[in-house]
This record gives C-alpha cells, structure tokens and sequence, in this order.
C-alpha cells in the first residue's frame, strides 16, 4: 500500500476453462515509470492488459489503481475515464471517420453526450492540433482513418490516447509490423511520451526494448518470472530458459 | 477557414433546401389533385420514417427491424384521438359491439389532441429506450439486434390483434371524420395535412442533419466502425445506443400522428412486420448514411408502388421486388451512392494530372 505505486496488481488469477492463464499475479509500477512486459507466446501478457482494462474479469485479486481504486469492479469506459488509456495490438481506429474526427472523438469522451451537440472550444481544437504535430499526422488530419498506412493508424491510436491525458498508458505491441524508419519514430515518440506519465508497453523486439533501459518484467505461464534492466533479463538463465533460450529465435526474428 | 467560403458553404447547403420545400408547399399543391397531393402526403410521412432509420442504421450501424412498430404506434395514439373527436360525447362505435359501456382508462386522456400527440412521440421513445437499455447492455449486436426486434414487432402485432374491445383487433380504428374540426374527406384539409407533412419532413431533416453533423454523430458512425473499441475510447455505447435507437423512435411515432389523418385508417396490418422491412428497404434503395437518401428512396419507392400497381395490376409486386434486387445489386450504396460514385469519377478525370495522386478523400457521410 505504498504511496508511489500507480498501479498494483495483487494476486490475481484468470482462468478459461481450467487454464491458469494468469496465476496469482503480483506486480507494481511506479508513478512516472516506464515499464516493458515480455514473455513468451502465452504467458498472460495481453491478458493482463485485459485485466486492467476490464476487459476480461479476474476470478480473483486486486487491481488498485493511482493508490485507492480497485480496478476489477470498473466497466470498461469508466476505467478509461479514470486515466488508463490502452492501445491495441492491431491497430484500432474508426475507419470512416478522419484522422481529426478520431481525435476529436477520444478528446470528447468525458463530456455529457448531449453536449456532444455543441462545436468544438478553441482550446480544445487547438490540442487536437498539438497532438496532431506530436504524432507527425498533421498533414493528414483530414484523411480518412481508414486509407492510413499501418504506421500512420499505430500513431493515430496513440495520438487518441495521448489527447484523454491518461495518467497510464498501456501499449501492446506498438511497433509490431512497422518498417525500421517507423519503428524509430514511434522510439522518440515512446520517449518523449514516457517523460510525463507512466507507461507499460508489451513487447518482443528486444532492439527497441534496449534503447530505453527501463526495467523489463518477464511473464512466463500467468507468473512473474524476473523484473530487473535489459542486460540482466538477458543474461537470466531461467528467462533464457523460457524465452531467449530457443536458439534466441524470437530475439534474432523480431530485429 | 476563410469567412465567405463559409457562407458559400451554407448557401450550397441550406438554398437547395428553401427552394425544394417551396415547391413543395406553394407550387405542387397548385398542380396537383387532391388525391394525388393526400398520396404525396402519406409518402412524405414515410420519408420522415425512413430518416429515423436512416439515423439509427446509416449511422450507428443498427438495423432495426422494428421502426415500423413504432410507427404504427404512433398512429395509434393520433388514430385514438380522431375516433374520440368523431364520436364526441359517446363511445367508440366498435366497443358497443363488443359490449363495452364504459371508455377504459386507456382511452380517457386521448380526448386532449395534445396528450394524444405528445404521446404519439414519446411513447415510442420509451418503449425503444427500455428495450435498448436492455438489449444493448447484455451487448447484443449486429443481427441479433435485428431479430429481437423483429420478435418484439411480431409480438406486439399479435398483441393488438387480440384486443378487440379495447382497440378493435385485427379491424384497427377506422372511425374518423374530422381533424381539430375540419373534415378528413375535404381538399383544403387534405393540402393542409400535405403541408404540414412536408414541413415536418424538413424539420425532421433539419434536426437530422445538426445531429450527424455534430461530434455525437461522429460516435454514432464510430459505433458503426468499432463499438467495442468506443469502450476502450471511454465511452459507454448502451447510452448512446439507447438514445439514438430512442430518438429514431420517436421520429417514428411522428410521423404516425400524420400519416392517420391522411389514411383515415390504423390496423395491425400497418404494425406487420413487412411493414418495417419496407422501410428497411426504402433507407437500402435510397442510400444509407445520407439522410437525402432516405427521403428519396421512401417517396421514389411509393410513387412507383402506386405508379405500377395500377398500370399492372397482376404483376406489380413482380416487378417492384425486381427493381429492389436490381437496385441492391448494382447499386450496394443505393441511389445516392451511385451519383456520388459517378461524380467522385468524373471529378478524378477532369482534375489535371499533377493532384491526381492526391484526390481528396470524399467524405461520403459528411457531405450529403
């Protein structure tokens, strides 16, 4: 019950169908963090990330998030209106709608709905186009959602994250299936949104992983295997063992 | 954006509109008979139904095989008051036949036109609102949307067939002679109704229109795109689903406050459920996600119904379920749909080379 976690995660446990997917899980992040979460195919990562958002009920546990709610009893839409903003593996933005339109529908998501009637406020304008410059789609803004390339949705759906000023960022995957030169984008965008918030970002690709050397916390059958910086995690033999141990496949496949 | 590129804006939007409901409401009256301008009149209350569609399906996605439900029961509730200021003082004449001497409860506060109307609207509203809230927060979607309502219109269908002594059963309400005193069957109240359909018509589109243009018409057509990542958006979709299936609703019962006047008649028949696929229909033809689609596809489908039933007879449903299948086939967007194909290609032809790598992306939804 530390002051200076933003979010534990007490003993939780998930199973489908008798699978333990997450197995009286306990873990904890700092305020202002930057965390990563690997493990191999499996091991309860995206699951978690369920759990937190409410998307997928605990059997039983805890989640507490900013020191005092529990997370577990939340819809989906009021754990996100208490600051935790998540962001899909696959890229997920509204298609029909524009690149302003999206941003404009996530900036909107505290207002009453019949509010929803009125123009939008300078201000508020104006942080869609600040947002707009900080993911490099302002020259697109009213490009249909739809007809962006693969990159361009990733950082539209951080860029509908960011305007919500989430206190927790979750990120799965976000530079999964992006060319170097995008990956590289979204490195410095990572950085730069890391600097004012806590972030937890699920990853394989060790290379990107480094470049920030924050601490890495290793999943490995819904149990936590090791929490410690890069060059540790790599050196672990059980996470060899588990994960990198395979030939250092998945390490070697994902630069 | 530059000052008078918005009003040129507003002109291109608003004039078209002036100068359709004038000819409308001044020069068609003019032109036509009476007969001609009553059917018009009952067309144009349909067009108001299908833009409620149009919203809940064009928009959010949700095919609602219940509006004609809705409709029906708002032509109910007018359709109750005409038979009381028929019969004034006494008792509708079908209860007599079925023994009733005294009006039920049910009946008594549709005496005041006003109660009548106001519950014509709002009735259906929180019929469409409970069975929402219901249905959307167990997070049915998509079809199974589609056939509980279907379920729910066929039930009540039923419902109202088995009230003879309250409501006249399979029979409906067909005592009616005046409206607010004037009589149903002369050509002023007629164009009357007619005008004031058509005024409706333009209020409904209005109404329709600030709503899609707004930001809550952005999340209708997000709910349509991807509900379930609108929860991770932070919003609650059973709210907004709710309202807007709510709002459509109570465009619904509307229009059925005008379309009995001009009918002179409310039976089960017009809660059936081929009632409210046609108006599926209409909304498929005309366009979805247009609203102009809807108000076209609604008249262009009635006008030719009648237009081909009485010049074939035999085979009219022969031919208008073949124009349906044609028009779905080659035109999957419906007919507004086509046009804005064929203008969007004959823009990319004219345009000079050097823009065409970067034709501007048509927002078919924004600009109607």
């Amino acid at each position: 019950m530390s002051g200076n976690h933003i979010l534990e995660v007490q003993n939780v446990t998930v199973s489908f169908d008798g699978f333990r997917v997450l197995d009286r899980l306990n873990f904890t992040m700092n305020y202002g963090e930057l965390r990563f979460l690997i493990g191999p195919n499996g091991a309860g990562k995206t699951t978690l990330l369920d759990i937190i958002t409410g998307k997928t009920k605990a059997h039983s546990g805890k989640v507490i998030f900013d020191g005092h709610l529990d997370l577990l009893h939340c819809a989906e839409h009021e754990v996100v209106r208490r600051g935790i903003g998540r962001k899909f593996q696959t890229p997920s933005v509204f298609p029909s709608l524009s690149v302003f339109e999206n941003l404009e529908t996530a900036l909107g998501f505290k207002t009453a709905t019949l509010r929803l009637t009125a123009p939008l406020k300078r201000d508020q304008r104006e942080k869609i186009m600040d947002t707009l410059e900080h993911i490099g789609l302002a020259a697109r803004a009213q490009t249909r959602a739809g007809t962006l390339s693969h990159g361009e949705k990733q950082w539209l759906e951080i860029g509908m994250l960011l305007v919500q000023d989430p206190k927790l960022l979750l990120l799965d995957e976000p530079v999964a299936g992006m060319t170097r030169r995008e990956r590289d984008r979204t490195g410095e965008l990572l950085q730069d949104i890391a600097r004012n918030r806590s972030v937890l970002v699920v990853e394989h690709d060790m290379v990107f992983v480094r470049q920030f050397g924050s601490i890495i916390t290793v999943l490995h059958m819904g149990k936590l295997l090791c929490e410690a910086p890069v060059e540790k995690v790599q050196n672990d033999p059980n996470v060899i063992q588990v994960y990198l141990g395979r030939s250092h496949k998945p390490a070697k496949v994902a630069v | 954006m530059p000052e008078n590129r918005s009003v040129q804006r507003w002109i291109i939007r608003w004039i078209p509109l002036l100068v359709i409901l004038f000819g409308a409401t001044v020069i068609l009256p003019t032109i036509l008979s009476s007969f001609e301008i009553n059917l018009l009149g009952r067309f144009l209350t349909y067009a108001i139904v299908a833009m409620g569609m149009d919203l809940l399906w064009g928009y959010a996605g949700m095919l609602s095989l219940g509006q004609g439900l809705f409709f029906g029961i708002g032509a109910y509730c007018f359709g109750m008051y005409l038979n009381l200021e028929a019969v004034g003082p006494k008792m509708p004449e079908f209860m007599g036949l079925y023994g009733v001497t005294e009006l039920p409860w049910l009946w008594q506060p549709f005496r005041s036109p006003v109660f009548a109307i106001i519950a014509a609207v709002v009735v259906p509203m929180i019929i469409a609102a409970v069975i929402g809230f219901m249905v959307f927060r167990s997070r049915v979607q998509g079809v199974y949307f589609s056939i509980i309502t279907q379920a729910l219109t066929a039930i009540i269908a039923l419902l109202v067939v088995g009230q003879q002594q309250l409501i006249n059963g399979t029979n409906g309400i067909t005592e009616m002679k005046t409206i607010f005193g004037h009589s149903l069957a002369e050509d002023g109240t007629k164009r009357a109704l007619y005008i004031v359909s058509a005024l409706t018509l333009a209020g409904v589109f209005i109404l329709c229109r600030w709503l899609v243009e707004s930001r809550f018409g952005r999340l209708l057509i997000s709910i349509r795109d991807d509900e379930n990542r609108l929860r991770f958006v932070g919003y609650n979709p059973t709210l907004l689903k709710m309202i807007v299936f709510s709002i459509s609703a109570g465009i619904a019962g509307l229009a059925g406050i005008l379309v009995v006047p001009q009918v002179g008649i409310i039976s089960p028949k017009q809660l059936d459920i081929a009632a409210s696929i046609e108006i599926v229909i209409w909304v498929a033809v005309g366009g979805r996600g247009t609203l102009v689609g809807a108000i076209l596809g609604a008249m262009l489908v009635n006008i030719g119904r009648s237009q081909i039933s009485t010049a074939n007879p035999e085979i009219w449903q022969l031919i208008m379920g073949a124009l349906f299948i044609g028009v779905v086939v080659l035109f999957p967007n419906g007919i507004i749909g086509a046009f804005k194909g064929l203008f969007t290609t004959i823009r990319a032809r004219l345009s000079p080379r050097t823009s065409g790598s970067s034709i501007p992306v048509v927002q078919s939804v924004n600009q109607a």
